[in-house]
């Protein structure tokens, strides 16, 4: 314990929490958590990046408030703990939206709510804030959260570009002329199912660049 | 009777919660190995969906909606809870999700042993509080359309998940790429599945 609290606040250590997620343990490609929101929300890049800034915000509070709970929560109820938890941050964030930015609320509709049951959030809680002092907690929250919003906007970026010919609304397409070649936006990178096919290119992209990760048969 | 019958079908096949809403996609990832385990894990959604949608439907309308509790009286006439749902609805399924569980293990012990590890993972699956918000956002009328709702959805979700097991078993003799192989082709074969189910989207009911 004494050598911890001597630590700096950015050890290698630390700053390996926040890369690992980002890159070789990736909640999304590797890890497999939080998929169901994922995909949702990827077809522009607007709301994508909301999603991804109120998950890392999620993640973040509540692995500190569960990590400097974690001696005084009963091992039975701990579920339930972390619920209330999340609920109450979920509902923070989806109050702040709807107050400040009710255009990407409407889009993101019921989306918000079901960061609660993302697995990111309870995967990292169970897996991380119950073991683990709030700071290096807080850190390993931003980590996955940026891990997260990684996968995210690659994926809106390319669905936003191909399907709408724009990034962020800006008709990026027309303006560069690709039009007058004869070009046209491909309608189906709109549509949900091409959002599954790009993550798992990325997915195939990112394993054939690490072969540690590639599953056995 | 013929709308709810439409609503029925909708939710199975053209408002699928795994092809149109990604929703539930964790475990249907996770648990889609073999057939037998997904249907187990498909009929505990069902039978989840079942029993929550038409509770919170109830909460829904007689304590979380505007002007919901006026039958309280008359104070409590414009009183608006529905920041809450989000709240509620999670600690209704969980609470629920824990009864049925304690229920099937007094009364039906084999059934419980088929379905007893997918139940508590049931109360984090996305696709029943999915479920139980678009319940509220597209405001259905009476009890039986949200029962109706629940059902179909669960149903079109179970559908979901036993064809992909299925597809995944014979895709264990196949050749795949390595840096492919597992998670990377199980995404690609749920986006040809998902385009496949479009299909159903140009009917009108």
């Amino acid at each position: 314990m004494s050598t911890q609290e001597k630590e700096p606040m950015f050890s290698a250590k630390n700053l390996k929490l926040l890369t690992g997620p980002v890159g070789m343990n990736n909640p999304i490609t590797v890890q497999v958590l939080g998929i169901c929101s994922a995909l949702a929300v990827t077809v522009k890049m607007k709301p994508a990046i909301v999603m991804a800034l109120s998950v890392t915000i999620v993640v973040a509070v509540s692995n500190v408030v569960i990590s400097a709970l974690r001696q005084y929560i009963p091992d039975r109820i701990r579920i339930i703990v972390q619920l209330v938890v999340i609920a109450t941050m979920v509902i923070l964030v989806d109050q702040f939206l709807k107050a400040y930015a009710f255009d990407v609320s409407r889009q993101l509709s019921v989306f918000v709510g079901l960061i609660i049951t993302n697995c990111i959030l309870m995967g990292r809680l169970e897996a991380f804030a119950m073991a683990n002092k709030p700071w290096p907690s807080f850190i390993d929250g931003l980590g996955n959260g940026a891990g997260y919003g990684l996968i995210l906007v690659i994926v809106a970026f390319l669905r936003e570009l191909l399907g709408s010919g724009s990034v962020f609304g800006y008709p990026l397409m027309q303006k560069l002329g690709i039009y007058t070649t004869g070009y046209e936006n491909n309608g189906m990178m709109i549509l949900p199912p091409m959002a599954l096919i790009i993550v798992g290119c990325i997915i195939w992209y990112q394993r054939s660049k690490n072969p540690s990760l590639i599953e056995n048969k | 009777m013929e709308n709810l019958l439409n609503l029925f079908i909708k939710s199975i096949f053209v408002d699928n919660m795994i092809f149109a809403f990604f929703l539930g996609m964790c475990s249907f990832l996770a648990v889609s190995k073999t057939v037998k385990t997904s249907v187990g894990l498909g009929v505990a959604v069902v039978f989840v969906l079942l029993i929550t949608i038409p509770v919170n439907f109830l909460v829904e309308h007689y304590v979380l909606k505007k002007g919901a509790l006026a039958w309280l009286g008359e104070g409590f006439a414009d009183v608006d809870l529905s920041f809450l749902s989000f709240m509620v609805f999670i600690a209704v399924i969980a609470a629920i999700v824990q009864l049925v569980e304690m229920v099937i293990e007094k009364y039906s012990p084999s059934l419980y042993n088929s379905l007893g590890i997918f139940l508590p993972l049931i109360a984090v699956n996305c696709a029943i509080l999915g479920a139980a918000l678009f319940m509220q956002e597209r405001e259905y009328q009476t009890l039986a359309e949200a029962t109706v709702f629940g059902v179909g959805s669960g149903i079109g979700w179970m559908f979901a998940i036993v064809c992909l097991a299925a597809i995944r078993e014979k895709l264990k003799y196949s050749n795949i790429p390595p840096a492919l192989r597992g998670l990377g082709i199980t995404f690609i074969l749920t986006g040809l599945m998902a385009i496949a189910f479009m299909g159903f989207m140009g009917i009108k009911l």
